[in-house]
């Protein structure tokens, strides 16, 4: 119990920081953030845009360690952790891409420019969506966790493609890609201690959240799972 | 004489949560019959399929020993035979083709002789150079037969083999289990008593669920 | 082992000699698909990257059209079961994954022609670079197009399903051989290419590799 009321803390403190403490050209207090130049304004959008997209790819990671397992084990509950990890990873991805669309027609004057980020995390949202597809189209329990878990392995194997071509195809406009020059990495030179706490703070707190909700998520498909057995006999 | 030995160690099968059969045990050594038996929905198809390694059992293991060695499951299907009214042979071709085919894709040549021998003995000799699609089902059922014996199977697993077969043709088959059962292992998985009535052993899977 | 799967081939080829199910459909679809295109292009010249773009969205769609075909067949008619019980997995997938390389092959060759007699942009430069990323990007969607069709033949909406289940994953495959297609036009060497051409041997080897050791859990039930 305590664990949750601190993280409940811990996700108010992120979100009023967040959102309220200022922007200044040279912070003198330790509530005001530094000015990254080509960022302004729209950089406290790291607070809650990076840890959906961070954990948009974790729940991919998780779901396809999962669906390992399951071919390994043949355990039906792996399948549900794999499920439930999809899950929270597709609201995820779409809130990463819903955020990072608002943000770049501020920053780069469009919804969508086809950054090789926006590009990967539609694939991404492809891949989820071809997923949930797949797993809705097979009235087997064991045959929709078997190809489900084959299939998110496949695609996972494609994830290493992407990240080595797509700064080839198209030009980076991203804060932090190679090649953006006017606000560099981010996290490495423009802010300042006290952004970077806040930062890395609403990241463990997404994370906790995240597998607080993954674990009430499958442990909801493994029990309904059982009740739907009972009564069908 | 034949030397295979087959051994179901402790089988359970699951259908996603739900239970088939549990902890099945036995052995069959050699050659004879072991009969299946169990009503409609007790997993006698379930059972003979994992036998043949098309389905893999939930837990518990099969072992398959051809003279004292254990067979890879790369390598069962050539030990194996199999009958069911849900195996179904490739319509666009002829009897002679399906066969020809099936030799070539275990990388056998196919024994003419024996082809020869098994289409005259099941009646279908005449027949052999048309399409299975013109056949009755009767005939495609005795076809099948023709298909599980070619390749001189060790094991032979028949799943109500004499579905759709006139009393003619069930004489027929019965023949050829009775001739079979001399040098090899078969399994017949049937709700026919006439079918069970072949069998030296016979293993019911009612006895094998929990109450 | 070989032996075998090449036997499989003959009877899969033998098979679609005679029913012609799926090479009357992928011609259909080519020629549908490249009159729409050029329909709207009208009399406008078109730039070579569009051309290319334009080449692999043809040769996509039509792979999606037909290479189900290889498992989905055996699958609706039932005989899946027959082969389980002549073949060891991995034969059936070098059967099936020889069948579907012949037809890629072929369809792809169609296609080129068919590009090059029509599309004033399709002008390769240079050759020999575009007939080795033709090789290894018609391999890789044979691969990869062969192992989803696997998996669809088990699942329900086959037909609708194939493209949604195929796209993210051949979508690095593509990307990369429209660049590789562009570059040949634009006559670009080998050294200039060498890192499209290693990415697409990568993907062909890993999803080659992966497809043989998945295929066992998709086949058997």
């Amino acid at each position: 119990m305590a664990w949750k009321i601190f993280l409940f803390v811990l996700l108010a403190f992120v979100c009023i920081a967040g959102i309220a403490f200022p922007i200044v050209p040279v912070p003198t207090k330790w509530y005001e953030f530094p000015f990254i130049p080509g960022l302004k304004e729209n950089a406290k959008i790291i607070f809650f845009h990076v840890p959906t997209a961070w954990l948009s790819v974790v729940a991919f990671l998780m779901s396809t360690i999962y669906s390992f397992k399951y071919l390994k084990n043949k355990n039906l509950d792996d399948d549900a952790k794999s499920y439930a990890a999809a899950q929270l990873g597709i609201i995820f991805c779409i809130l990463a891409t819903v955020t990072g669309a608002v943000w770049a027609k501020f920053a780069w004057g469009s919804f969508w420019s086809w950054d090789p980020r926006q590009t990967s995390i539609f694939a991404l949202l492809l891949i989820y969506g071809a997923w949930f597809a797949l797993r809705s189209s097979i009235e087997s329990e064991e045959k929709r966790a078997t190809l489900s878990a084959v299939y998110a392995i496949i695609a996972f194997l494609t994830v290493p493609f992407f990240v080595f071509i797509m700064p080839r195809i198209m030009k980076g406009l991203h804060p932090g890609s190679a090649d953006d020059t006017n606000s560099g990495p981010v996290i490495d030179f423009k802010m300042n201690a006290n952004m970077e706490l806040i930062f890395f703070l609403s990241l463990i707190g997404f994370t906790i959240l995240y597998f607080w909700m993954w674990n009430i998520g499958y442990k909801s498909i493994i029990y309904r799972d059982r009740i739907n057995k009972k009564y069908r006999g | 004489m034949n030397n295979y030995l087959l051994q179901v160690k402790d089988v359970s099968k699951y259908f996603g949560r739900r239970l088939i059969f549990k902890n099945l045990n036995f052995e069959i050594s050699n050659s004879g019959i072991l009969g299946v038996s169990g009503d409609n929905g007790s997993g006698k198809s379930t059972l003979v399929k994992i036998i043949a390694g098309i389905s893999s059992p939930s837990s518990g293991i099969i072992v398959h020993n051809d003279d004292g060695k254990e067979i890879v499951q790369e390598k069962l299907h050539n030990y194996i035979g199999f009958v069911s009214p849900y195996l179904v042979l490739y319509e666009e071709f002829s009897a002679y083709e399906n066969l020809s085919f099936f030799s070539n894709i275990r990388g056998i040549k196919l024994d003419r002789e024996r082809a020869d021998f098994l289409l005259e003995k099941l009646l279908l000799f005449q027949r052999k150079d048309d399409y299975v699609k013109t056949y009755s089902s009767g005939m495609k059922q005795r076809l099948k037969f023709i298909f599980a014996l070619i390749h001189s199977p060790s094991l032979v697993i028949l799943d109500e083999p004499t579905s759709n077969l006139d009393s003619k043709g069930k004489d027929t088959v019965y023949q050829i289990i009775e001739n079979e059962s001399k040098s090899n292992i078969i399994i017949i998985a049937s709700n026919e008593q006439t079918d069970l009535n072949l069998c030296k052993r016979e293993i019911n899977l009612q006895d094998f669920k929990i109450k | 082992m070989s032996a075998k799967a090449y036997a499989l081939y003959l009877k899969d080829f033998r098979s679609e000699i005679r029913t012609r199910y799926a090479v009357n459909s992928l011609a259909m679809f080519v020629i549908v698909a490249t009159s729409v295109i050029l329909f709207s292009i009208g009399n406008e010249t078109i730039t070579q990257s569009l051309t290319a773009g334009l080449f692999w969205v043809v040769i996509f769609f039509s792979a999606m059209s037909g290479l189900s075909r290889a498992f989905v067949s055996e699958e609706e008619r039932g005989t899946s079961l027959t082969l389980q019980l002549l073949a060891a997995p991995s034969t059936i997938f070098s059967g099936k994954l020889l069948f579907n390389m012949v037809l890629v092959f072929c369809m792809n060759i169609v296609i080129t022609i068919l590009y090059s007699a029509l599309f004033d942009g399709f002008a390769v430069r240079n050759l020999t670079l575009f007939i080795v990323s033709f090789f290894f990007g018609n391999a890789g969607l044979a691969i990869a197009s062969t192992i989803i069709a696997a998996i669809i033949s088990k699942a329900g909406a086959k037909g609708t399903l194939y493209p949604v289940l195929s796209f993210p994953i051949l979508l690095p495959l593509i990307l990369t051989s429209v660049q590789l297609t562009l570059m040949s036009f634009e006559g670009a060497s080998f050294s200039d290419a060498k890192f499209e051409l290693s990415i697409i041997i990568c993907y062909d080897v890993i999803m080659l590799t992966a497809s043989y050791l998945l295929f066992d859990f998709v086949w058997k039930d």
